[in-house]
């Protein structure tokens, strides 16, 4: 058995500031992660951030990363790799299966959960074709492993996700035959769908994929209009020469460990499903347990560090390294900053909705803890 | 909102129109201009702060519109590097006597050379005319978002935005 004052699951960019923050305080904190390198998802956004410096805009998103790794490395920060989390018990035990292969029981006095989300798929007929994938995946494929997986690509979903990968698919020599939407409207950023669009790719809104065909991987797709209910509307479909489907369809919190450990939760669509209820300090219902990044609600890796910060100052507050009066300065330094990324067109609604779960958290965990 | 910027990806002439930044007629005729294509409130300054000379304003809510002040903008090209959206670019239409000069953003390898023929292309990707690239800037502080100079006849002025990308 291990005891340790903090432990963290997930070295993404919100458990890495996490660390980072409640290290610095001085608390004793062991950060694990599944996968062979820490990061998270940050490696593979080549692009550059938006927001302002203070949430390091203008920086691509790998260059971010480093930089999380040589202050957490500079810090010294243990940090299990090949690490799962595999169960959590009394509300501070993890057990944690290393390398695949021997178990290990990590004793934490508190626990922030960041564990992230994972790819939705739709399905449809040939889903289950080779070339069919999360654009999550073509993503890694082409930015961490330098493998185009195939040369004319489909993207279903027009959020930042896929926007982004298609113009990244583009870098990296493929082409983009159309970027689909099921609503009415696009929903990535302007900009990013300014930017595919002068580099030649059309946008079908209201359209998605009836099925994709081929013998041995996807050889083409059969598009189809949708009306305002989403039913596909027949005599509108259209064939698509392409070899590679990119689905970039959402996220769903990864939310696990928050089940086991007995974390009440909430259902806001919005934000990706059922989510851990939190409050404005990113204190899950649990007595010990925090959470932070896409797990508290699926957002962005700009977000994900704010709230990661948070969680770290309080989690370090409570462990007695930093004096409650500091660390709500600090907690609200943090929030005001996470507000202007939660603002504007894109942000009001996301906005509003972390607001009412923070609202509903201290409310539910006032209640619970004392 | 009812932009055709959430239905087609692209703005039209009309939308850019109306946001702050946009030049008026006048200003694209004077000379060097910077054209910012941003009219969607999205939690982003960096152009604010690339400024050397203060011409460009977000403000404090960082989901502003940017401003240009023209009179005050050098046109030093900072905030075409800098823009995480590569939405800001320079036209002059003062270039020569028969053609204009556009400078934008381009992150896309292999890179043109200088002396290079390329076809630009509108908001939508389609071929506009023939260009010649005569610059290609990719300081190590651009950080990998080169900056392309073409020069084009002044007709198609105002369609051409970019140049099609060089398929390896």
């Amino acid at each position: 058995m291990v005891e340790i004052e903090l432990a963290i699951v997930g070295a993404g960019p919100a458990g890495l500031s996490a660390a980072i923050e409640a290290r610095r305080a001085g608390a004793n904190v062991l950060l694990i992660d599944e996968n062979a390198r820490p990061g998270g998802q940050l490696f593979k956004q080549i692009h550059k951030f938006f927001g302002s410096k203070a949430h390091k805009a203008g920086i691509r998103g790998f260059n971010i990363g480093n930089e999380l790794l040589q202050e957490s490395e500079l810090l010294g920060i243990n940090t299990w790799l090949n690490g799962e989390v595999c169960g959590i018990e009394d509300g501070h035990n993890l057990w944690v299966v290393r390398d695949r292969s021997y178990s290990e029981i990590v004793k934490a006095k508190k626990i922030i959960i960041a564990t992230g989300a994972t790819e939705n798929a739709v399905t449809f007929p040939g889903w289950d074709l080779p070339g069919v994938m999360g654009a999550g995946a073509a993503q890694t494929m082409i930015n961490v492993n330098r493998v185009l997986p195939g040369k004319k690509i489909i993207m279903l979903g027009s959020g930042n996700v896929g926007v982004i990968v298609a113009y990244q698919l583009l870098q990296a020599g493929g082409e983009v035959v159309a970027i689909l939407e099921a609503a009415p409207k696009l929903g990535g950023y302007g900009v990013h769908t300014a930017k595919v669009s002068r580099a030649g790719v059309p946008f079908y809104v209201s359209h998605t994929i009836k099925q994709a065909f081929g013998t041995e991987h996807v050889e083409a797709v059969e598009i189809v209009e949708l009306d305002s209910a989403f039913r596909q509307i027949a005599g509108t479909e259209q064939i698509l020469e392409v070899d590679t489907v990119c689905l970039a369809t959402g996220l769903t919190p990864l939310t696990e460990l928050a089940w086991l450990a007995g974390c009440k939760f909430d259902f806001i669509p919005s934000l990706g499903g059922h989510l851990p209820i939190h409050d404005d300090k990113m204190h899950s219902t649990q007595p010990d347990i925090f959470i932070a990044g896409d797990i508290s609600g699926i957002e962005e890796a700009s977000t994900a560090m704010e709230e990661g910060r948070l969680a770290g100052i309080n989690a370090a507050a409570e462990l007695g390294y930093i004096s409650e009066e500091e660390a709500e300065v600090r907690s609200q330094e943090t929030r005001d900053s996470l507000n202007t990324l939660r603002s504007g067109y894109f942000g009001q609604k996301r906005r509003e909705s972390k607001d009412s779960m923070v609202q509903k958290g201290k409310e539910v965990i006032s209640w619970n803890i004392h | 909102m009812e932009y055709s910027l959430k239905t087609t990806g692209a703005p039209t002439l009309e939308e850019l129109h109306k946001s702050p930044a946009f030049p008026t007629h006048e200003q694209f005729l004077k000379g060097p201009v910077v054209v910012i294509e941003c009219i969607e409130e999205i939690p982003c300054n960096p152009c604010e702060a690339s400024c050397p000379k203060g011409a460009i304003t977000v403000g404090k809510s960082i989901t502003n519109l940017p401003k240009i002040d023209f009179e005050k903008c050098i046109v030093c090209g900072m905030c075409v590097s800098a823009c995480p959206g590569l939405a800001i670019y320079i036209k002059d239409y003062t270039y020569n006597d028969t053609k204009a000069s556009l400078s934008f953003p381009y992150e896309y390898y292999p890179l043109p050379n200088p002396g290079d023929i390329v076809e630009a292309v509108d908001r939508y990707g389609k071929y506009v005319c023939d260009a010649k690239v005569i610059k290609v800037r990719n300081p190590k502080s651009n950080d990998h978002t080169s900056v392309v100079t073409i020069e084009y006849p002044k007709d198609h002025f105002e369609e051409a935005i970019n140049i099609k990308r060089k398929i390896r």
